[in-house]
């Protein structure tokens, strides 16, 4: 039998709104007054919360969570945003503390829920490296030992006795993951880092993951690509609204994660305030439509036929903007951005306008479930409106019958020509 | 995920809602000495990068500032220094409150600034306020040989100052006023994070506890009536008793040090158990 690495019992976190963090005596003093004469709080927060339930002024972030991770595992951690997950890694990482229950944990343990973040900008990358391998715990003799690997791993040589705030932030990441990767915990905590950096460095970090994991420790792994988690992890749970809803095998849990899902704004429909991700005012995209190349409104494009998305977005006051969008697989994997062309760059609209703008989409998409971002960004580039969770789905093209073969992210157009013979042994001698 | 292991398995780390009151974790700090010394370092390194002066500023800092009350104290309100020179009068009370204030300035802003770092990486959070209290202590030793140089100078000069065998206490002085520095700074510091008020009130509260403290004049000169709540000030009987052991002048009292450790310990017991409790939950309330 394998012993546990990590043990969680009944672990609940709450938060409370509007009593705390106001921030000054003033308020507090305020807010204390409201109360003692019996009317509503003036300072107290109104808070959207998607997921969460809420009891009042508090919510619990996590309800009674309980699991086992036994040594050597790689258990990765899905839910949506605000499910809980990142509170659960900050209590893991110690970073705040359960309101109920209890971790037990054997061993050391290291996060990375962000990396480089004990670098001083105005020291060099070398001193950085002992700074921030520090504040993760190792002693300077550790450090003294891994130095020249870390060194090896960043990829950076070059510029490791320059000051740390001369470096691109994607250095900083290299440096920082550099660090972290050779921590060499018992349990190693991982929340989407992955997302940073470029492939070849990306490729270097999963590679890096698995290493630790099989020689033998744990690994948590939390991220929102269903793709990495399926590649890497073992078992996985599915967090919602603070509580464990899946739990399992990656690939039963990750399914079942997925087909729970649908229940996301569609197409066609008009968008209901609370799922915008980022909203203003201002201005806002309420409706999304998919159209055929015929400008008829249709369920869903089939594989290889060209859609068009029509996108209606209103003026609450005049302003001036631009969209763009993004789009993703099933798996979470991004699959592209478009964005408007440099040409008619620029949406304007007065108080009440309501427009509609419409691209024609290359379907380029293999059969299944998509999910579109739109965003809106002004002239500073500042996000304005976004809403990341509108789906649509592809169908299938039948090949005889069945569905073609379906892997990677995209349908590559190709076109094949007739083989043409280009000689004989026997047909030559004539 | 069996669960059919038994608790009685020994765990390395346990994760629970509670902390003792006083519980300082000092095995903690001590796994994360080479990091204390580390912050150290990086703060020195850091001061003086991009400034042309350098560590020179340790020094210039309290030279003006003596030559500013040797004019303003000595020359234009002429306060009496008891025979000593005022220059070295000054100096002394500067030098011994610098120590002390620099420690409750830095120290005192540790949440604030460390918000960051704090919120995604634990590491024994004490370890900030105590490298600081060391980095005080090196640049205190700089301004101390200032002192002592023109010590030397005023006593081949003939003036009368004349250090004595109290001297042996200033290890003692050092001591509390570290402990002193870095317990009003972490109960400051606790607080900020709740009321930022408190932030702004540091800079100009240390100012007025300076005037509340013997640096620009001796205790003898603080009327008989108020002197015991006068010495309820902790930093005041520090600061005269170590005028006293290296100029000679001034009164050393040892129910006023008795006093003096007494506020410090309750004000050290006071941080600690705030800083624990702001340590847990600073993270949900920034």
């Amino acid at each position: 039998m394998q012993k546990s690495v990590i043990r969680v019992e009944n672990l609940s976190k709450e938060y409370r709104f509007g009593v705390i963090g106001h921030g000054t005596l003033y308020k507090d003093v305020q807010s204390w007054w409201a109360r003692f004469r019996g009317k509503e709080d003036p300072n107290s927060k109104i808070t959207v919360h998607r997921g969460p339930a809420r009891t009042g002024e508090r919510f619990w972030a996590l309800k009674d969570i309980s699991f086992d991770v036994e040594e050597g595992q790689v258990l990765g951690i899905i839910g949506r945003n605000g499910a809980g997950k990142s509170t659960l890694l900050k209590i893991l990482s110690r970073v705040t503390t359960p309101t109920l229950g209890h971790v037990k944990i054997r061993g050391r343990i290291s996060s990375l829920l962000e990396v480089g973040t004990g670098f001083h900008p105005e020291l060099t990358g070398r001193e950085n490296v002992y700074l921030d391998g520090m504040i993760h715990g190792m002693t300077k003799a550790e450090i003294n030992d891994k130095f020249d690997e870390i060194v090896d791993f960043s990829g950076i040589e070059k510029f490791i006795d320059t000051p740390v705030k001369r470096y691109s932030s994607g250095m900083n990441v290299r440096l920082g993951f550099a660090v972290a990767a050779h921590l060499k915990p018992e349990v190693l905590i991982v929340d989407e880092v992955l997302a940073v950096g470029d492939a070849e460095f990306r490729r270097k970090c999963l590679k890096k993951m698995q290493d630790v994991s099989a020689g033998g420790r744990t690994v948590l792994f939390v991220s929102h690509n269903m793709h990495a988690i399926r590649q890497l992890c073992h078992l996985g749970i599915v967090l919602e609204a603070g509580e464990i809803v899946h739990r399992g095998p990656t690939d039963e849990v990750v399914d079942k994660y997925l087909a729970s899902s649908s229940s996301d704004q569609n197409l066609n429909e008009d968008i209901l305030p609370g799922m915008h991700s980022h909203d203003n005012p201002d201005v806002q995209v309420y409706r999304i439509e998919v159209l055929d190349t015929d400008g008829q409104v249709i369920r869903s494009p089939k594989m290889k036929e060209d859609f068009c998305l029509k996108i209606y977005y209103k003026f609450n006051k005049s302003g001036t903007y631009t969209i763009a969008m993004a789009f993703w697989n099933a798996n979470n994997v991004l699959i592209g951005r478009i964005a408007v062309p440099e040409k008619i760059r620029w949406l304007t609209g007065d108080e009440e306008d309501i427009c509609t703008l419409t691209v024609k989409v290359n379907n380029v998409f293999l059969a299944g479930k998509h999910r579109i971002l739109v965003a809106l960004r002004d002239k500073y580039n500042i996000l304005i409106d976004q809403i990341d969770n509108i789906f649509f789905e592809v169908q299938p093209l039948l090949l005889r019958g069945d569905a073609v073969r379906q892997d990677g992210v995209v349908q590559i157009n190709s076109e094949w020509s007739a083989p043409v013979r280009l000689a004989n042994k026997y047909s030559s001698q004539c | 995920m069996t669960e059919i292991e038994t608790d009685s398995e020994k765990w390395d780390l346990v994760i629970s809602p509670r902390r003792g009151w006083l519980d300082l974790n000092l095995k903690g700090i001590w796994i994360y000495r080479d990091l204390v010394l580390h912050f150290v370092k990086r703060d020195f390194v850091t001061f003086y990068k991009q400034t042309i002066l350098g560590p020179l500023w340790y020094i210039i800092q309290p030279l003006l500032t003596t030559v500013v009350f040797t004019i303003v104290f000595g020359k234009i309100a002429k306060l009496p220094t008891n025979g000593v020179p005022g220059f070295i009068f000054y100096l002394s009370g500067t030098v011994s409150w610098g120590y002390f204030s620099d420690c409750l300035k830095e120290t005192s802003d540790t949440f604030i600034k460390n918000s960051k770092i704090f919120g995604k990486v634990y590491f024994p959070r004490l370890t900030v306020p105590l490298s600081v209290v060391i980095i005080n202590l090196v640049k205190f030793g700089i301004q101390f040989l200032l002192f002592l140089g023109f010590l030397v100078y005023f006593i081949v000069k003939g003036e009368s100052v004349t250090p004595n065998l109290f001297i042996l206490l200033l290890p003692v002085l050092l001591l509390q006023m570290a402990i002193l520095g870095l317990g009003t700074g972490i109960l400051i510091s606790s607080m900020t994070t709740k009321y930022r008020d408190i932030h702004f009130l540091v800079g100009f509260g240390i100012q007025l506890w300076m005037y509340a403290t013997p640096v620009v004049y001796s205790v003898s000169t603080v009327p008989e009536k108020i002197r015991f709540f006068y010495m309820l000030n902790p930093v005041a009987s520090i600061v005269e008793t170590f005028r006293h052991s290296f100029l000679g002048t001034g009164m050393v009292n040892g129910a006023d040090i008795l006093i003096s450790w007494a506020v410090t310990i309750l004000i050290l017991i006071s941080g600690i158990i705030l800083f624990n409790r702001v340590d847990k939950t600073f993270m949900d309330t920034v």
